[in-house]
């Protein structure tokens, strides 16, 4: 009852916090909240081949393998330590903290894609990354790679098909001749940057995060991918925003998870944490 | 949920404490909230992965455009390559050394060349294979698909790149008096057989690559031993010929050696059925079935741990 009770103070709390179009939250606010993403005491651990120590020679890592020490040659990295959090349906969740602090290896494990060493995260449905930069090739040419990420996404043959035109549309590639049917290493990094985030952007998503989207192409595009990531935010559960840009987390997010050397070190109202996080970064 | 303790600005743990409300996993449950990156059942990692077929295909062939499409050629080198690489050993084992190794100089020719093919089909199934999950991590850090899609991928693309070099086979077989006949439609059933075999092994190394990327520098050795042991420069059957029985077949029942063996008697004249081992249908059969369902077990059981740095 206790836990209810708390629950609905934070709703009141984030209502006043005055960020933007919270619909479903506030809609919800009276009845139960929907939990979409719950981490339980999550910990992420990097295992680094041949970094043991700062030489690099064949003799040293011989060495290390002949000692036979513990994992031999294998270094770790602990990024996420004891991360505790639950996520509800409409939140707009702003992660912040330095450089390395474990933001992205969160976001990470909450999709599924790194296994935690320790703890559990529960999901609603499958939580997507923004992103698909990776499937991509740079030898191929545009056209082959808005396919290519589609299906990589797991759009079906189909709606890659429906959606091709507003993805080349959106990405405006084709604004200054036909540059879609060129290889993609023809680009220049602000239109490879566009296209990956158009390809990106074409699906819709239950659980979404975003790491550091936003910050591509010109003035234009980046107004219109600002426009596209509020679009998600309402078909979407659930938004996650990786960013060191404060005024995109203010007007986005209506929650903050603040982590430092991989440990959650505030969470709360957008307000709150970033006024102290502020403090602490010496804003 | 979120107690901001103000004074100091730290810590905060938004779980809720058991004496508080329900634990994670019973708010979990509650809401029928599963776990993130947990490894589906077999049948429904199957069905997923039947979901990704078009992604599976498309991947393959991108990888294979991408490969020449620097080349001022192009596309051509598909078939020239493989070209090439048959003239380098009709020039060698030809011209230069008249080598036939106990069979008709017309018959050895095309046997050496569609060995050299069907032997690099597996090779570099299973190289690819072992940097399936290793080479691609930033694939699978970043977008959900069941992991068996990648080394799938890529024998399906060491497929699509044996089915160029068919042509050169034919052109071979052709040049030495082997023509096309009914018989050559033995290749199919072949061809699919070894795919099955292939994609298995990549599934099983690639499990293993994931773990050790060391393998992908052992492997080339590994290969080259069992190339060498394989029958693909000479004929079992004759280089063995005096050595017991049991021996012969011990070499003959090795995979490689039975869909290469396979590959010929479909495609050359003078290859007959006799030098083929008893039962070679059902122990290519065997070989492309345990193999394939083998691995891909093997490769599903680890599913939920790619991607681990």
């Amino acid at each position: 009852m206790a836990e209810q009770n708390a629950e609905r103070d934070t709703e009141q709390s984030v209502a006043q916090d005055g960020a933007q179009d919270i619909g479903q939250a506030a809609g919800a606010g009276a009845g139960e909240r929907r939990p979409t993403v719950i981490a339980d005491d999550l910990h992420i651990v990097y295992r680094v081949n041949g970094a043991k120590t700062g030489k690099g020679s064949a003799t040293a890592a011989l060495s290390r393998i002949l000692k036979r020490g513990e994992g031999s040659g294998v270094r770790k990295v602990h990024a996420v330590r004891g991360v505790s959090f639950v996520a509800y349906r409409g939140e707009a969740i702003g992660l912040i903290g330095s450089n390395g602090s474990g933001k992205s290896t969160l976001l990470r494990a909450i999709a599924g894609l790194l296994p935690a060493e320790k703890g559990k995260v529960y999901t609603d449905g499958q939580p997507s990354l923004l992103g698909v930069n990776a499937a991509l090739m740079n030898d191929l040419t545009g056209e082959r790679n808005v396919i290519l990420g589609g299906l990589a996404m797991g759009m079906s043959r189909e709606q890659v098909k429906e959606r091709y035109q507003d993805i080349v549309d959106f990405s405006g590639i084709n604004e200054k001749g036909d540059f879609i049917t060129l290889p993609m290493r023809t680009y220049s990094s602000g239109m490879a940057a566009r296209l990956r985030f158009s390809i990106a952007a074409a699906k819709d998503h239950d659980v979404l995060m975003i790491d550091e989207a936003l910050a591509t192409g010109d003035r234009k595009f980046q107004k219109r991918s600002e426009e596209r990531i509020r679009e998600l935010r309402k078909e979407a559960g659930t938004v996650f925003l990786v960013s060191h840009n404060n005024k995109s987390i203010r007007d986005t997010c209506n929650r903050v998870l603040w982590l430092e050397r991989g440990e959650l070190r505030m969470d709360g109202p957008t307000e709150e944490v970033l006024k102290e996080y502020e403090k602490f970064t010496g804003k | 949920m979120s107690h901001i303790t103000h004074d100091g600005g730290v810590a905060v743990s938004a779980m809720p404490s058991p004496d508080e409300g329900p634990t994670a996993a019973q708010l979990a449950a509650a809401h029928g909230l599963a776990v993130s990156g947990a490894r589906p059942s077999l049948p429904e990692y199957v069905r997923q992965l039947w979901g990704r077929r078009h992604f599976v295909l498309a991947f393959s062939q991108a990888k294979l455009t991408a490969q020449y499409s620097q080349a001022k050629l192009g596309q051509l080198w598909q078939v020239a390559t493989p070209l090439l690489n048959a003239g380098v050993y009709y020039f060698i084992f030809g011209v230069i050394l008249h080598a036939s190794r106990g069979l008709p100089q017309d018959v050895y020719i095309p046997f050496l060349v569609t060995g050299v093919f069907v032997f690099t089909f597996t090779q570099s199934s299973v190289m690819s294979g072992v940097r399936a999950i290793s080479g691609n991590l930033g694939l699978v850090r970043a977008l959900h698909f069941p992991r068996a899609a990648l080394p799938i991928s890529f024998s399906l693309q060491q497929l699509q790149q044996l089915l160029f070099s068919m042509i050169v086979m034919f052109v071979v077989a052709i040049g030495f008096g082997s023509y096309p006949s009914p018989g050559w439609l033995l290749i199919v059933p072949v061809l699919l057989l070894q795919f099955l075999f292939n994609t298995g092994l990549a599934l099983i190394v690639a499990r293993m690559g994931a773990k050790t990327p060391d393998l992908a520098q052992l492997m080339p050795f590994i290969l080259r031993t069992w190339m060498y042991t394989s029958g693909v420069m000479f004929s079992i059957n004759k280089m063995m010929e005096g050595r017991s029985e049991i021996a012969v077949r011990l070499l003959q029942v090795n995979p490689a050696a039975v869909y290469m063996d396979l590959m010929r008697y479909a495609l050359i004249d003078g290859y007959g059925a006799s030098n083929l081992p008893p039962h070679v249908w059902a122990i290519a059969l065997f070989w492309a079935v345990a193999v394939f369902v083998g691995g891909f077990v093997y490769f599903w059981k680890a599913e939920e741990r790619y991607g681990r740095g």
